[in-house]
């Protein structure tokens, strides 16, 4: 019954989106080059089945590989920053203008510098777009851990890696999660953005790209299903790794 | 010399944007071997400063703190500590919260021997079938009795509370100083109790310090004679004997609060 309940709402909700959808385009009577309709599409993957599963590897690792460093590095930051008064001053608004600055910009940037780099840019910008939520989330976690906590373990001799090992950096999970959440859809972002802006005929961003140079409007919108569905299966995943890792943040409900 | 705990003369300002904030100025303490010092007086007078200055967790500007014939210079191994948020570490279960210590002081303790001590303190205070708990499951007192336990599990020589049980009701609260009583009756240790409670202040120490208003100095010492002999009970706190020192300490405080015709503090 439960399980019912969690797998069942959803589909439900997912097929209820996708009859609007189709009804939407046949009330209005849409021809396919202005909205495709779901059912346009099934014909669209059996055609570029192959197309759409290097495709989405090729997406997928790229995306995965620029998160993986941003956690890495964000981590590193974010530790600076927390332990850190004057490295918080020193570069806080260093980050918060990086992150202003409208990523797309960056693209032709990084396609100069880098240039035939394809790989590397890309995991570059799905890092580079993914890596201020977890450097500031970590930052924020850390710098705000009550004087109590460490002083519990202050006061018996403990070293500050030591604090840090057992109070703050568990302490501080929960934050990360949170902020791995939105850096997780951010680096899907980056990803496409260079694939689809820089065309180096890869990933699924390509796919869509070529679906539009042959006014295939069926495969950009296959593409684009496709791309809701690897961004959710990433999200779905970092929930999976927040369950193992700070399940214990996470109170019975009733 | 049998004092454990020396407080020495201690002076201590803390620096702020407009200019230093003295909170200590000449303080004296000194606290017996097994003896549990109650330490009481009005808001803000730097109570809490002087924990962290017998923790070793701040060094006083001038003045000085021995602890077993010791100066303390930085944190010691020997000092356990328990604070008004029992700070239980959310992700470990009760159990795991109480080791903690021993992991930082006895690395090569067996995990087996670590468990033990543990499951045997916790059975003292009634948290006996709690140990795989966590934290958020308890109360807001039987987290305190976890943190109690967490604070003495590596038999330290010294006790620092600060304020532990203000955040409790009434009746959690006398149900925790008893429990106090067990454990000291088990477990000996030397004291310090910063507490805005009098009746607590007179129920659980030996002896009761008044700090003066800021910045802090030992303006009275009450030598408690608690009423009846062996464990102390609750009833106590109803005889003439306990409302004559509460009386006395209620006159203090509000000297040191400067609302009374006593002499001045500002």
């Amino acid at each position: 019954m439960d399980l019912l309940r969690k797998i069942g709402v959803p589909v439900a909700a997912i097929l209820i989106f996708l009859g609007f959808w189709e009804f939407l385009v046949w009330v209005n009577g849409w021809p396919n080059y202005v909205m495709a309709s779901p059912s346009d599409l099934p014909d669209a993957y059996i055609r570029f089945w192959n197309l759409f599963l290097t495709g989405s590897w090729q997406t997928l690792w790229r995306t995965v590989a620029g998160l993986g460093i941003a956690v890495v590095a964000g981590t590193l930051v974010g530790m600076v920053m927390g332990f850190s008064r004057i490295a918080r001053d020193g570069l806080y608004p260093l980050l918060v203008g990086f992150n202003a600055v409208p990523k797309a910009t960056l693209v032709p940037v990084l396609a100069l510098l880098f240039i035939g780099q394809h790989n590397f840019n890309t995991v570059l910008m799905a890092f580079l777009i993914s890596f201020f939520p977890i450097a500031v989330s970590v930052g924020i976690g850390l710098s705000t851990l009550e004087p109590e906590y460490r002083d519990i373990l202050r006061s018996l001799g403990a070293s500050r890696f030591t604090i840090f090992r057992k109070i703050a950096l568990p302490k501080t999970l929960p934050e990360f999660f949170g902020a791995l959440k939105v850096s997780v859809t951010l680096a899907f972002i980056g990803t496409n953005l260079v694939e689809i802006i820089s065309p180096h005929g890869k990933g699924l961003g390509a796919l869509f790209l070529s679906g539009q140079t042959n006014s295939n409007y069926p495969l950009m919108f296959a593409v684009l299903i496709a791309l809701a569905v690897l961004g959710i299966l990433l999200y779905y995943a970092v929930v999976a790794l927040e369950r193992i890792f700070a399940g214990w943040a996470e109170r019975p409900q009733g | 010399m049998a004092n454990l705990i020396e407080i020495k003369g201690v002076t201590h300002a803390y620096k702020t944007p407009n200019g230093p904030l003295p909170v200590l100025d000449g303080l004296e303490i000194a606290v017996p071997e097994g003896e549990f010092a109650a330490v009481v007086g009005p808001s803000g007078c730097g109570k809490s400063t002087l924990t962290r200055l017998i923790a070793g967790l701040m060094k006083p500007d001038r003045g000085e703190v021995w602890l077993h014939g010791r100066l303390v210079k930085s944190p010691r191994k020997t000092v356990g500590m328990a604070f008004q948020n029992p700070v239980m570490l959310e992700w470990r279960t009760i159990l795991q919260n109480v080791i903690l210590p021993l992991e930082i002081v006895a690395p090569s303790m067996p995990r087996k021997d670590r468990i033990a001590r543990a499951e045997e303190l916790l059975a003292l205070v009634g948290l006996g079938g709690f140990e795989d708990k966590r934290p958020s499951e308890l109360s807001g007192g039987m987290r305190q009795r976890a943190s109690l336990c967490r604070a003495i599990v590596h038999k330290p020589d010294v006790l620092i509370m600060d304020e532990p049980f203000g955040a409790l009701d009434a009746f959690t609260r006398e149900d925790l100083w008893q429990t106090m009583h067990e454990l000291r009756a088990k477990e000996p240790f030397t004291a310090v109790l910063i507490t805005h409670d009098l009746r607590e202040s007179v129920y659980l120490g030996d002896q009761v310090f008044v700090l003066s208003g800021r910045p802090a100095t030992t303006q009275y010492v009450l030598d408690v004679t608690y009423p009846g002999d062996g464990m102390r009970r609750l009833e106590g706190l109803y005889t003439p004997e306990a409302a004559a020192m509460l009386a006395t300490l209620r006159e203090q405080i509000q000297i040191a609060q400067g609302r009374h015709p006593g002499p001045a503090v500002h």
